[in-house]
């Protein structure tokens, strides 16, 4: 095969947009969930092993089960399991100022929640602190519904 | 089992973007070097199997145009896979154990240049309770990493020795994209990234392509002075949701290890698909390498990440180091998701 030496330039570039503007049925479960978030309350569902999932699913992912629908209300205090510290916010981050992402478990759950915290500086963060929602002015029933986390001492 | 190995492999030079060759162009060299080196005629590979996504193309069925460097006429066997080319090989492999081909090629793709990688992989999360907070590659590695540190098992100097060592032992891959040598206590100064990982613990964003020939024993014998057998193949998953999961460990990766045997021998080399330092330890761990184990000679995923070819490259690169004699036996990773959410391993002995 020859082999053909790129011309020195910056080549023919153009912008793009990949996206997928439809909607879907959220199902019982996270359906549930979001109504839930709408009304300023956060619910997890209960596996038959017995541990609370938040947030719900329709299957235990460990065992693959059915959960049943048994939802149980949790928080809304929880704690810091992991952090990231998001110095420069990129555009489509929910903060335009520096923040966290977290996992957060929240008080009477199993699992942990992925969220953001907002503390206004890294140093006021730490894994195992206490933290509690900031909510949306107007919630419509989904995930941003929680516009943030906050030190549960501020909220 | 039929004893299947891979008889040649090839991949393009990994670098920061490739402008000027389309995905087409990226691999009919590649394709033309392994299907040469095989000893196989193009008409006689029994099946072709490929790994890309559309999410780097920005376009559906973006995979079907690459056909076009293969050659479809007269028609082939064919099929393609939404990931990793290590997982088209899983496929090919499936394919020869059914019996109904002798041998197959591989092949793999992406332009990660042309958007964000980062941000482009949040895009796998899940569509309602994660994605549209917008968590980005690099800020769901840095929550893995900080709870390995919370944990003790690692320190963040462990983790720049990790870069500092995979990106010296790719002085000697030509083909790998971030090479050089790199003072630990120098990196250590850097500034975070996403705290707590800094720019070294972060994989470069890679263009390239990556191609692989197996066959069945009698074929490859025919075909290939040095094949080098697949002695286990294994793949596995954990759960999607980050916060149910213990990010400290890859059980997926430990299963699919005992699954593939990596136990049941001594290895010498493995080519590990860490694109973030701390995972590298994680996987070591997961598959329970000992410190004697020569970890990426190639430089692995902190030399060069291609997507959609960085864990077909590892299997790659291992079969070359068997193949040049520099090992007996490997082991090879390929990974999908956030924090090593699917987990391929793949034994390799000469």
């Amino acid at each position: 095969m020859a082999d053909i030496t790129p011309p020195d330039d910056e080549g023919l570039s153009a912008p793009h947009v990949l996206e997928y503007a439809y909607k879907r049925s959220l199902g019982p479960v996270l359906g549930r969930f979001f109504t839930g978030l709408r009304d300023g309350k956060i619910e997890g569902i209960r596996t038959r092993s017995g541990r609370v999932l938040v947030p719900p699913s329709e299957y235990d992912p460990e065992s693959g089960e059915s959960t049943d629908e048994d939802f149980v209300e949790v928080g809304p205090g929880g704690t810091v399991k992991s952090w990231a510290w998001v110095g420069q916010p990129r555009k489509n981050h929910p903060l335009d100022h520096p923040f966290a992402f977290a996992l957060i478990e929240l008080d009477g759950a199993d699992t942990a929640l992925m969220h953001v915290v907002d503390t206004g500086s890294e140093a006021a963060m730490s894994t195992g602190m206490r933290v509690s929602p900031r909510w949306a002015a107007e919630p419509v029933g989904c995930i941003q519904d929680i516009a943030a986390f906050v030190p549960e001492d501020s909220a | 089992m039929r004893d299947v190995a891979i008889v040649s492999y090839a991949q393009t030079p990994y670098v920061r973007s490739e402008r000027h060759r389309n995905e087409v162009e990226m691999l009919m060299p590649i394709i033309d070097e392994v299907v040469t080196k095989s000893g196989i005629t193009r008409q006689d590979i029994g099946f072709t199997c490929s790994g890309s996504t559309d999410y780097l193309a920005g376009q559906c069925f973006s995979f079907v145009m690459a056909v076009d460097a293969v050659g479809a006429w007269p028609p082939i066997k064919e099929s393609h896979v939404e990931m990793d080319g290590a997982w088209a090989l899983y496929e090919a492999w499936i394919k020869i154990q059914c019996g109904e081909v002798d041998s197959a090629l591989i092949f793999s793709f992406g332009r990660s240049s042309m958007g964000e990688t980062a941000e482009t992989l949040t895009l796998q999360t899940d569509p309602y309770t994660m994605a549209p907070l917008g968590p980005d590659a690099i800020s769901m590695a840095a929550l893995q990493a900080r709870s390995g540190l919370d944990a003790g098992l690692y320190s963040e100097r462990d983790l720049a020795e990790v870069a500092a060592r995979n990106r010296r032992n790719a002085l000697t891959n030509p083909e790998a994209q971030l090479a050089g040598e790199f003072d630990v206590d120098a990196l250590l100064e850097a500034p975070y990234r996403v705290s707590p990982l800094r720019d070294h613990d972060c994989p470069p964003v890679t263009d390239g392509a990556a191609a692989m020939v197996i066959a069945t024993a009698d074929v490859a014998r025919n075909a290939s002075s040095k094949p080098v057998w697949i002695r286990g193949i294994d793949h596995r998953l954990d759960c999607h949701q980050l916060g149910s999961r213990d990010l400290t460990r890859s059980p997926s990766t430990e299963l699919a290890g005992q699954k593939a045997g990596v136990g049941t021998g001594k290895i010498d080399i493995a080519e590990l698909h860490a694109p973030f330092t701390h995972q590298e330890i994680i996987l070591k761990n997961a598959l329970g390498l000992d410190d004697d184990v020569r970890i990426n000679p190639s430089g692995g995923a902190l030399a060069a990440n291609p997507m959609m070819s960085a864990g077909l490259a590892r299997i790659g690169e291992a079969s070359r180091q068997i193949a040049g004699g520099a090992a007996e036996r490997a082991v090879a990773h390929a990974t999908s998701g956030p924090c090593l959410q699917q987990n391929l391993v793949c034994v390799l002995e000469g």
